[in-house]
């Protein structure tokens, strides 16, 4: 089942299904009047846009009616989901082995998940992939990635709770050179972006793969979880700061919330979203399509 | 946006209504454009913002402009009010089973914070005296079990397992096991799901059913946006939940799903997590969190913060200052590296109200800053530091030689402790206001 379905199976399943009400709408309004305009604007603030990323699209939109032939609601909202099509910026990601990822982010959004997730794909794709469990912080942290290799058959390395996440990190690149494996996938502990000595340990970790593995292509990951709100705007910002993030993954779309502050993201930060979380199982990860995710929230 | 811009808005719109009079219609909602906004801004679910919006709109229009305020601090003030009355004004207790065994259930969607909150929540009652058993019912996530069996182990409360068993089963289980081992209380650590997971959902009824328990708590992150509503409102539909608690409150969000989740369920927050660590849970305070919706500032968070950090006696020292109004130079300087362990400066200042963006603009101040600072300082004579007053021309241009910056660096670095000195004498101020339990909104005025 594609992503997609999976969403609208998922809308199905909620009494406001944005998706519906827009249609019924579009239904009965045929000509574009204001009303029409504001139902829109009010469906990407349900879906998190926020106000000042909503009001620019608004803005535009309504030029648009103005300057051009836009006759019908529909192609109201086709200008609008082009609109926001375009706001995200089109870097791919694209493997260079040896390559290091960093994945981070706040608190619970799914870090350790994506990861898990992300080597079975990568394996299936016939990479040689190992996992560094560079959360020694939270209870159990290590033992759960240590089951999502088992799940897809990728090495962890780990060090005890406790332990210095940049020496597991170096423990973790220098198994990788040895055994010639293409990718590391860095666990992190979740963290969030106000605490500044947190940040700061990260900042360390990323310095340690420039400085153990310049050879290898490094990139930072920003797992988010669709259900936050304006703060991940904040969170992208500094981590972006920090880290230099590459790309985002963008976890629990399976949920109803819309992960609609991804767009505010790439309009302010100009962050590719790369992968998609729609499940807690290992096949439940997908790349990100624009087309899709615009048309899950129009 | 930060409390300054939404009263610099409304204080901007009623620029017209100079003198004293009553609110008008028009005036009111004009000003309802920009605390919406602000609400949004914030995270509020726009719903609940139109209701609120509607509730005090009604309040508002007619109502006598007070005497000590101005038509916008008004304003604000009547918009405060309500997001306190309607987050519940009274701190909220747990409920125990007048006799037996309490049994309290936690549940969420996935990583809102459950499993840490149980091992918070245990931490709590055991040192109230109760004898908790932490119960590990969640047989999905990789190594949850052993997550909480971790937890347990630190914080010395026994933890109930059976595997991968069904959840209900494990719920039963373990009130025979606390009945057994004297355990008054047990917390049971359900598995992440979310609200639209038809069987997930039905497990949670089967586990309440089978144990009734005294207390559903929801667990939210304070993060979420839009959506928690619809999380909430499911939830509660489906177990009729007795409380919310409110995770990851530690960071920079404004929270306003504090106050969807309690619009949408009706049940009272709380607690609130205030970090990772196992004693970060605190009561939940509505005044606070109303000011930290409307960007206010967590003042009073702030307040307590700083005066943890700080270094007591020095604090004492700086309070005995301040009220002489000796607070010099080398008092900046201390303050400045006391600051610094609680956070960014810019950001600390952001979260105090009385500061317009403009004024916080001259005021950002960074680590690298900070060593020009106290070579700035380091240059001065004892009696400058003491009474900078007299730093004229001259002595500035001395002082920038000396410390290899420029006048300018100088100039900005006396104008920020002669801020910082009016900002600490406003919290000294703020701090006996409250001690006096007199209401006053000190930080309406700039
Ligand atoms: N429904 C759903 N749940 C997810 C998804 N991704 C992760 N989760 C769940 O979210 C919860 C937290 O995931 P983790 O991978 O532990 O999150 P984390 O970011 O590593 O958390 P910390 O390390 O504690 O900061 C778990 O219950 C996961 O099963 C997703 O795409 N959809
Ligand atoms: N900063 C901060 N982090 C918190 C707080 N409460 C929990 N966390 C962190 O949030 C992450 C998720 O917490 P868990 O307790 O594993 O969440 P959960 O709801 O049990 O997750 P699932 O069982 O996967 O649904 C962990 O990294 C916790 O350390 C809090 O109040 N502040
Ligand atoms: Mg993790
Ligand atoms: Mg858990």
């Amino acid at each position: 089942m594609g992503f997609f379905d999976k969403l609208k199976q998922g809308l199905s399943k909620t009494r406001n299904n944005f998706t519906d009400r827009i249609e019924n709408l579009l239904k009965f309004t045929k000509r574009v009047d204001e009303e029409t305009l504001e139902e829109l604007e009010e469906v990407l603030i349900s879906a998190d846009v926020g106000i000042n990323v909503t009001q620019k699209l608004m803005d535009s939109l309504r030029e648009r009616v103005k300057t051009s032939r836009i006759r019908s609601s529909e192609d109201l909202k086709t200008a609008l989901k082009d609109e926001i099509k375009g706001l995200f910026p089109q870097k791919k990601m694209s493997l260079q082995p040896p390559s290091v990822l960093l994945v981070v982010g706040v608190n619970g959004v799914g870090k350790t998940t994506s990861i898990g997730k992300l080597a079975h794909i990568f394996k299936n794709q016939g990479y040689k992939v190992i996992m560094a469990a560079g959360d020694t912080f939270r209870a159990a942290a290590a033992e759960q990635l240590e089951i999502w290799g088992q799940r897809s058959g990728v090495d962890v390395i780990r060090h005890q709770e406790g332990s210095d996440p940049a020496s597991v990190l170096f423990d973790a690149i220098q198994a990788g050179k040895s055994r010639r494996t293409d990718i590391i996938i860095c666990d992190t502990a979740g963290r969030l972006h106000t605490k500044k000595n947190l940040m700061e340990e990260l900042r360390k970790l990323y310095r340690v793969c420039q400085k153990e593995y310049p050879d290898a292509q490094l990139l930072s990951l920003m797992v988010l979880d669709a259900t936050t709100g304006q703060n991940a705007l904040a969170q992208a910002r500094i981590f972006k700061d920090a880290v230099d993030i590459s790309g985002i993954v963008l976890t629990k779309l399976d949920g109803t919330a819309k992960g609609g502050i991804a767009i505010a993201i790439a309009q302010e930060l100009n962050l590719p979203v790369w992968f998609i979380g729609v499940g807690e199982g290992i096949d439940d990860l997908q790349e990100f399509n624009s087309d899709e995710f615009v048309d899950a929230i129009l | 946006m930060a409390f300054e811009a939404l009263t610099q808005k409304l204080n901007d719109i009623f620029k017209m209504l100079k003198g004293k009079g009553k609110l008008t219609e028009a005036d009111v909602k004009q000003a309802m454009r920009e605390v919406k906004l602000a609400l949004l801004e914030a995270d509020v679910n726009f719903k609940v913002v139109k209701e609120l919006i509607q509730r005090i709109s009604e309040r508002a229009v007619g109502q006598e402009v007070m005497e000590s305020l101005t038509p916008g601090q008004q304003v604000i003030k009547i918009v405060n009010d309500e997001l306190v009355r309607l987050m519940g004004s009274k701190e909220a207790k747990l409920n125990f089973s007048p006799g037996g065994i309490t049994v309290i259930m936690l549940v969420g969607l996935q990583g809102s914070g459950k499993t840490t909150t149980a091992g918070k929540l245990g931490k709590l009652l055991s040192k109230s005296g109760k004898k908790p058993l932490l119960v590990a019912a969640d047989i999905y996530r990789p190594a949850a079990i052993k997550q909480l069996q971790v937890i347990g182990e630190k914080l010395d409360i026994p933890v109930f397992t059976m595997g991968q068993q069904d959840p209900v089963n494990i719920a039963m289980a373990s009130v025979e096991y606390a009945n057994r081992h004297n355990n008054d209380v047990i917390i049971i650590d359900t598995a992440g799901r979310l609200h639209i997971d038809e069987e997930l959902m039905d497990e949670l009824s089967r586990i309440k059913q089978a144990v009734n328990p005294s207390e559903i708590l929801l667990v939210v992150d304070s993060m979420t946006g839009q959506d928690a509503v619809n999380v909430a409102e499911e939830f509660n539909k489906r177990l009729a939940l007795t409380g919310l608690i409110l995770t990851k409150l530690d960071g920079d969000t404004r929270g306003g799903a504090a106050l969807s989740v309690k619009a949408v369920t009706g049940c009272p927050i709380k607690f609130v997590g205030m970090g990772e660590k196992l004693e970060n849970l605190e009561p939940f305070y509505p005044e606070r969190m109303a000011s930290r919706i409307l960007g206010m500032g967590d003042v009073l968070t702030l307040i307590e913060k700083a005066s943890q950090t700080f270094d007591l006696k020095k604090a004492q020292e700086l309070e005995q200052k301040l009220k002489t109004q000796s607070f010099d130079l080398n008092d900046f300087l201390e303050q400045l590296s006391q600051v610094k362990k609680i956070g960014s400066l810019d950001q600390i200042l952001s979260m105090i109200p009385g500061f317009s963006q403009q004024k916080l603009k001259g005021l950002e101040l960074n680590e690298k800053e900070l060593v020009h600072v106290e070579a700035i300082i380091n240059s001065m004579t004892p009696e400058e530091r003491k009474n900078p007053s007299i730093i004229n021309g001259s002595r500035r241009k001395r002082i920038a030689a000396g410390s290899g910056t420029s006048i300018q660096d100088v100039n900005r670095l006396l104008k920020q402790y002669e801020q910082t000195r009016k900002m600490i004498k406003q919290m000294t101020d703020m701090e006996k206001s409250r001690k006096r339990g007199k209401q006053r909104f000190p930080f309406f005025g700039f």
